[in-house]
Parts: C-alpha cells; structure tokens; sequence
C-alpha cells in the first residue's frame, strides 16, 4: 500500500503533458482574468491593483511559456509585459485603443496555446500585434483611423471606436441559410447599426449555419431583437470576436457569396467609409475580422473538404469554452465501469502475482501498466464530479454588490475556502439556497450604515461565506455581523401565524421557528427578500441533498447560518498511516506534525492516562490500534520492536498524540459515506478507496479529540 | 465472478437458495443484486464478529455479514470458494457470506408451509415459511427468509437505531 504515496512518478512523458495541462488551465484562467480586468478597468483612474494584476498575467504566461519553450507565446507576452510594466508604473497613460490592443493580444495568446494544446494548427500572425504593442509601449498614441494606403497589403489595426464592438455571428440551423442574408438587409436599412459581413463566403455549408462579423455599438439584446425578425432568437448565437485568424491571405472577391449583391462586403464602414462595394473590399485593411473559416478556405483549395471544417472547428475552439456538458448518468456510468475495471485488474494482478518473473516478463511488465493506468484512469473519472466551491462562491461578489445598491448598504463579501470541493450534484443544488441565505443577510441582517454607525459598528457590514471539511461533512458557512435576529419580533410573528410558541422556549427553539413556511420578519418586505418565502425552502432543499442547517444568533452581533452536507464524493488530502496491517486515512488538515517515539518520552498520568509533552504542551496519547481494537504488530524476526510513530492531530483547537506504526503517504481520497450502506462507526468519518481497490477507514479527528480529552 | 439473476424476468415466487452448513436457505430472488466472491474486507473497529467489515463494490462501500457466523452455522472458511451474497435490500447494498449458493427456484404456494413456534438464534419473524423441493423420495427442506427484515433488523445492526425505527 505504500504507492498510494508516489502516484506522481510515472514515464516522463506523461508527466510533461501533466504540466502541460495544468499550465494551459492556468492560463486560460488568467486570460480570462485579464479580459474582465481589461473590460471593468476605469480608463480614467484604472487602480494600480488591476493593472498589476494585468501585468501578473502576462508575466505568469510568459513565464510558464517559457519554462514549456513556447517561444512565440514567450515573445508576444514579453512584448505585453513591456507595455504593461509601463503603464503600471505610470509612465504611459492606459487609453482605450491601449486596451483593444490588450484584448486582441489577449486572443492571440488563446490561439498560440491552442496550437500548442493540439486543437488547432493555424499559427496566429503576430508580427503587426507585436509591432503595434512597442509602438504603444513607445509612447505614441495609435491612430483610430490608420491610413489603408501606407501599408496596403500588410494588415493594419483595426482599431474600434469607443464603445464599438466587433462580434462574431453565427445564425443557424436553418432549413433555408439564404434566409440569413436577410440580417445584412437590416444593417443596410439601419446604417447607425454598423455593418455587418459574411465570413462563410456565403456558402451554404452543411452545417446550415451561417456565420458574420458584425462592428456594432448596439448592445446584444437589441441585434438579436432585430435580427429576430427574420431568423428564431434560438438560432443567433453572438460572441466576441476573435481576430485569431492569420491576417495575410486576404480572400479574393471569388470567395464572396455568389448571391452578394452588395451586402456582403468585408469592410468596415464605421472606419474606412470611403470604401463600399465588394471587389474594392480585397485589398481593404478589413482583414482581420473575416473568421478563420474563410481565411482558411481559400488556402487550402485543393482538400476544401478538409481544410474548411478544421478550419471552422478552430475558430470554434477560440469562441467557445474548452468546456463540454456532458449527462451526471453518464459520469456515473463512467465510474461505475471504472470501478468493474479495477475490480478485474486486482483479480488479474493477483493471477500473476506468483508467475515467474522471467519467463513472463513482458505480461507481468503488462499487468504492472496495467495497474498504473486503472488508477489514473478512475482518478481521472473521480474528479470529473468534483468542482471547487469557488463555483458557487464566485457569483456572490455580484450579488453582493447589486444588492448593496439596492439596498443602499455598504456591505463586504468575504470568502474562505473556496478550493474546498464538492460533488458537482451537490453543487448545483446548493446554489439557490445559499443564494437565498446571502440575500437574507444582506437584506435582514445588516443594518444601514447609520444604524450601524449608531450602534457603534463599522459602517460596512461584513457578510462571509465560509466552506470546510469538518467531521465528516463539508460546512458552509453564510456569517453576518448584523443586527441578529429578534427574539420578540419573531415570537410575536409565530403568534401571528398561528405557530405553537411558548414563553419559555430556548433561544434554539425560537430561531428555528423561522424554517417554518411562510415566516418572515423583515420590517419591509423588499423585492430582495422579506415575502417569506425562503427559509422553509432552504432548509427543504438542504434537507433533500441529505444535509441539515443550524442557525446562531446574537443580538447586536450577527447571525450565523450552518449548513452542513454529508460527503458523497467531497475530495480531501488525507495522510494515510498504517495501524498494525490496517491502513486508516488522517484528514491532512488535521496533521499537525509526527515524530519517532524515543523511549520515556511518553508518561503516565494515574493507571491508564498517557500524556506526551511537546513544545510545552502536555497532551494526551491514544494508540490507534486500541482505539480500533487492532491486532498489534508482533516485533518481526530479528526481534526488533517495531518503531511507533506519534502523529499530533489538532481538531478544534485541542490537540491529540496518536500512536500510529507507519505514515504511508499523503495523497487525495474520494470520500465515501459509510452510512449509505451501513451505519455510523465511533470515530469514523467516513472512508476512501485506495488505489488497490480496499478500503481504508477516515478518522472523525474531531470526535477523537473530543472523546479522549473528556 | 458475477452473474446478474436480477436481469432475468423472474416470478416472484422464484427464490435463490445457499447453504449454511446442513441447511437449505431461499431468499426472494429480486432482493439479490450479485453474486461474488470473498474479497479482503476492511475490518470494523467495535462491530460485532458476523459484521466482516466493508468492502469496494465499484465504488460504494458495502458492508458484508457472514451469515454463518451471524446462526453458528458450518465451518467459517474464508477461500476461493467462499460466496459472497450481494443484496439488494430496504434502498441498501449488502453481503451476505454463505457456505455456497445452489440453485433458483421455483416454489408455488403449495410447496410453502408456515413454519412452526421454535427457539432458534434466527428469529422466527425473519421465517416467511419452509418450503419442500426435490422429489417424493428425496424431499428437502428449504427455510425461506424475509431477507429484507432480517438485514435492517437491529439484531444485524447494520441500520443504524433510529432508521429502523423510522422503518
């Protein structure tokens, strides 16, 4: 069992594609930070945080970039950072056409990783970006309207007017794609909505799909308004666009549609005015927005049959989140094949275990792959479920802030644990009700800045949204400095209602008479919350996924609503330790350090207390193996005793010497409940499989503490 | 390993019978989910000594009786010909280890006699009846068991208290 411990160690090859993948997530990530760093910014007074964090951003890509030996993504950013380190310190001025530049380098950063990730091979053209971003970082100020006569043939800027945006259109499916060219129609008719182009060459593909680039400053809502006059909102799907493609083979006129009968003209009104018919528009400096699709088409002449639809397919991959939906069913199908598969490859393992290592080299060599690759295999197809808390946290920052608008508070989000992970199931279905919970500290439990200020608080209410394994369960936290609840004003609402209440009833017992349905106490009902609706749905749907919420309260001190859900398939770094042949999992939180016993360091304290002191502090000292009635290790055949390792566990403050025989390893289990089959087990939270398919045990630190501390 | 009786359209009335030492055992075939072998189970600190411990059923931690151990019945062995029961049973994965499983059968309602007042380590209420298979000459004896109640019963202690009162 000692290999749950160096899973990492494998073919080097495989381990480069390992980095590989976590460096191209990374930088999507920051990519994707920087455009809404880059969209948010304040031109006027951008914050010396976002442009450093835009700055992180390139400097962490160019980076990693360049420890991989991607040399044009190392270039472009170098580039990037320079502009960026620049303006950052202040001596260049961040202006809008800086931050085109910005977003446009942005995706063509996307689309080099991409070639690089293998999903496309179109190299993106990047000497003119580049040339542009020195000249900014030089100092000088972009022109809007570059001049098309002093560079011809290159590819010039293409520069947006404020508020301008170049998006990427595909209609479809239709029956009839012709009935797409309508669109253009619209934008004749409306010359203030800007233009629009076929970048499909017009071709009825076989996809029915029809696909433009349209420079706009209208907003999305009302293109697809109007383009729903002649084609089904479903159809339209609008998308920035990425001016990915490579800017120099210009299509001929040739590859505009055939039934162009003058809308389908590449150019830019909005820039170059001056130019309108469609032959004109070849040499045009409009290169840029035509999609990959049609640059590609004509490039490629002698397979167009295969080159379009790659072409297509890559220009898709840089619209599109590298992301695919796919059915919970058929995960869980996954899994549960996987599961058969580890069955049938320990049972193979075992078959062979006692053939002789050289006359059946090459399929013990199998089997041992084998092995290897069953238990990525089912890592792999384990975490497919799992997704971090940040999922559901990180629309709060939103919330909040629209809700602090409207209710005219000042309010503060903070978030602890995002990382913490949860089964996807989980996640989807804790959403509303933690949506509901946050809304109703917002709305119930701060105060007004001045109530606030009145009672002597900081005017800026603070709501924090905490997650956590604990005990066997994962805590959510929804915590708010506010006012508490009212203990009168909710007793005389009961009444009201017709509730059962007493007088003597416990604080517990009236802040649970808020989950009954229909309960609310808001002063005003508010289009936030206060229509008393809520609770009694929160503490339902909790209920459903199996989970309980508490709710705490103080007058004048906040409230603090729990809400704690079991672990179905919640991930969490365990150290495995062997107690004689048993293997048991320490959650890695818990850890706190281990160290050899040497002789006297442990002590008694009256007939069966054990205490050991370390650093000053006394604390007491459980052998595992009594706690859980294992069968000790009999010293082996040199006789020599075998050595006792004390592991300090800490669970709630307190903290807890346990004698263990062997640390095994540290690694991620997939936490099981045990009490979906069976039913709860003293000091057990829960359990994990390993990767040779048994099953260890996960210690409750917890209730381990607590029982041998009292 | 694995067969899969559940998959065959079966009558109610069709029972999986096994062994436990000289005696004949059925159990209502739809409550059996696979059959399998003895695989290495993880013990269960404080859990009684028919309570194995828990095994990976492909991913879900199933919990494994020996029922031989549960009625001190026959010889407790643990090998390649040990039979692990898989049930289905009250929304719960359970196994049952048995000395070995023999047959499906058939029983029509009167091949089924109430079985009688008797003190026995199986409790009475988990006997639905005894059964009469084989021939006139070579009659046995099957004991039918309602498998469900005699899984979740707090004797097994495999349901925790409160559930099975809640059941």
């Amino acid at each position: 069992m000692g290999e749950v411990s160096n899973q990492g160690i494998q073919g080097g090859e495989f381990d480069l594609t390992q980095f590989y993948a976590v460096f191209f997530e990374e930088a999507g990530e920051n990519l994707a930070n920087m455009e809404s760093l880059l969209i948010d910014i304040d031109l006027d007074a951008p914050s010396d945080e976002d442009l450093n964090a835009v700055f992180r951003v390139a400097h962490s890509i160019k980076g990693g970039a360049a420890t991989f030996g991607f040399s044009d993504v190392t270039n472009l950013t170098h580039e990037l950072e320079t502009l960026l380190d620049r303006v950052r310190r202040h001596e260049l001025a961040l202006n809008s056409s800086m931050v085109d530049v910005l977003l446009e380098a942005g995706d063509v950063v996307r689309a080099q990783l991409a070639r690089h990730q293998g999903s496309t091979t179109d190299i993106p053209e990047t000497s003119d970006l580049v040339g542009r971003i020195k000249l900014l970082a030089s100092g000088a100020v972009l022109e809007a309207k570059p001049k098309a006569s002093a560079a011809p043939a290159a590819p010039v800027a293409e520069d947006l007017p404020a508020g301008t945006r170049r998006l990427a259109v595909r209609v479809g499916p239709l029956d009839d794609p012709k009935v797409a060219d309508n669109l253009a129609e619209l934008f004749r008719d409306i010359p203030s909505l800007g233009t629009i182009a076929a970048t499909d060459g017009g071709a009825p593909d076989a996809g029915r799909f029809r696909r433009f680039v349209v420079t706009t400053t209208s907003p999305d809502s009302e293109l697809i308004e109007l383009f729903s006059f002649h084609v089904a909102r479903e159809q339209v799907l609008i998308e920035p666009h990425v001016a990915a493609a490579p800017a120099a083979p210009v299509p001929p006129p040739a590859a505009a549609p055939a039934e162009d009968d003058g809308f389908g003209f590449f150019v830019d009104i909005a820039t170059i005015p001056s130019v309108g018919a469609a032959p004109a528009a070849a040499p045009a400096p409009s290169a840029p927005p035509v999609s990959a699709a049609a640059a590609a088409a004509p490039a490629a002449p002698p397979k167009p049959a295969e080159g379009k639809p790659r072409a297509e397919k890559s220009g898709a991959a840089n619209l599109d989140s590298n992301t695919l939906r796919v059915s919970v069913e058929r995960v869980d199908q996954l899994i549960n094949l996987v599961g058969e598969l580890v069955i049938t490859q320990a049972m193979l393992t075992q078959q062979v275990k006692d053939l002789d290592a050289a006359q059946f080299r090459g399929l013990l060599g199998g089997v041992t792959d084998l092995e290897r690759n069953t238990r990525h295999l089912q890592e792999a197809v384990m975490s497919i479920r799992m997704i971090p808390m940040s999922f559901v946290f990180n629309r709060f920052p939103r919330l909040i802030r629209d809700l602090a608008a409207k209710l005219d508070k000042k309010i503060e989000l903070k978030m602890v644990g995002e990382a913490t992970e949860l089964d996807k199931g989980l996640i989807e279905k804790i959403i509303d009700p933690l949506t509901h919970l946050v809304r109703n500290s917002a709305d119930h439990g701060l105060e007004t800045a001045e109530k606030r200020a009145a009672a002597g608080k900081s005017e800026t209410g603070t709501i924090t949204l905490s997650a956590s394994h604990q005990g066997g369960s994962i805590l959510i936290e929804v915590r708010d400095d506010g006012a508490g609840l009212n203990r009168g004003r909710i007793l005389k609402k009961a009444v009201e209602r017709g509730l059962p209440v007493r007088d003597d009833m416990t604080d517990s017992e009236v802040w649970a008479l808020i989950w009954e349905a229909g309960f609310s106490t808001a002063d005003v009902v508010s289009d936030v919350s206060g229509r008393g609706v809520g609770m009694d749905v929160v503490r339902r749907n909790i209920a459903a996924l199996g989970g309980t919420v508490e709710l705490e309260s103080a007058e004048g001190q906040g409230t603090r609503v729990c809400v704690r859900l079991p672990l179905t398939l919640a991930i969490m770094d365990g150290m495995s330790i062997g107690v004689g042949g048993e293997t048991y999992i320490l959650p890695l939180a818990s850890v706190i350090e281990s160290f050899q016993v040497e002789p006297g360091m442990i002590q008694t304290v009256g007939s069966n207390g054990r205490v050991v002191k370390v650093r000053d502090e006394y604390m007491p000292v459980v052998a595992l193996a009594d706690e859980f009635n294992v069968p000790r290790l009999h010293a082996d055949e040199e006789g020599k005793a075998p050595t006792e390792i004390l592991v300090i566990v800490e669970a709630e403050g307190k903290r807890l010497a346990a004698i263990v025989d062997e640390l095994l390893g540290q690694h991620q289990v997939v936490v099981k409940n045990l009490e979906s089959n069976y039913r709860r087990v003293r000091d057990i939270s829960g359990a994990t499989i390993l990767g040779d398919g048994h099953v260890a045990l996960i210690i409750d630190v917890s209730s381990l503490v607590k029982r041998t501390r009292h | 390993m694995m067969e899969q009786f559940t998959e065959a359209a079966v009558k109610p009335s069709e029972y999986l019978t096994f062994r436990l030492g000289e005696e004949e055992y059925g159990i209502d075939i739809l409550k059996v989910q696979e059959i399998r072998g003895y695989d290495a189970v993880t013990r269960i600190a404080g859990a009684p000594d028919f309570l194995k411990g828990v095994i990976n059923l492909r991913g879900v931690i199933v919990p494994i009786v020996d029922l031989r151990l549960k009625f001190q019945l026959g010889e407790v062995r643990y090998d390649e010909f040990t039979v692990v029961v898989i049930l289905n049973v009250a929304g719960r994965i359970v196994g049952a280890v048995v000395d070995s499983v023999s047959d499906v059968l058939e029983l029509t309602a009167e091949q089924i006699r109430p079985a009688p007042e008797f003190n026995s380590l199986l409790d009475a209420n988990f006997i639905t009846g005894l059964g009469t298979v084989g021939t006139e000459e070579r009659a046995r004896m099957l004991i039918l068991l309602d498998i469900e109640k005699l899984m979740t019963s707090a004797e097994m202690g495999i349901v925790a208290e409160e559930e099975t009162l809640a059941a």
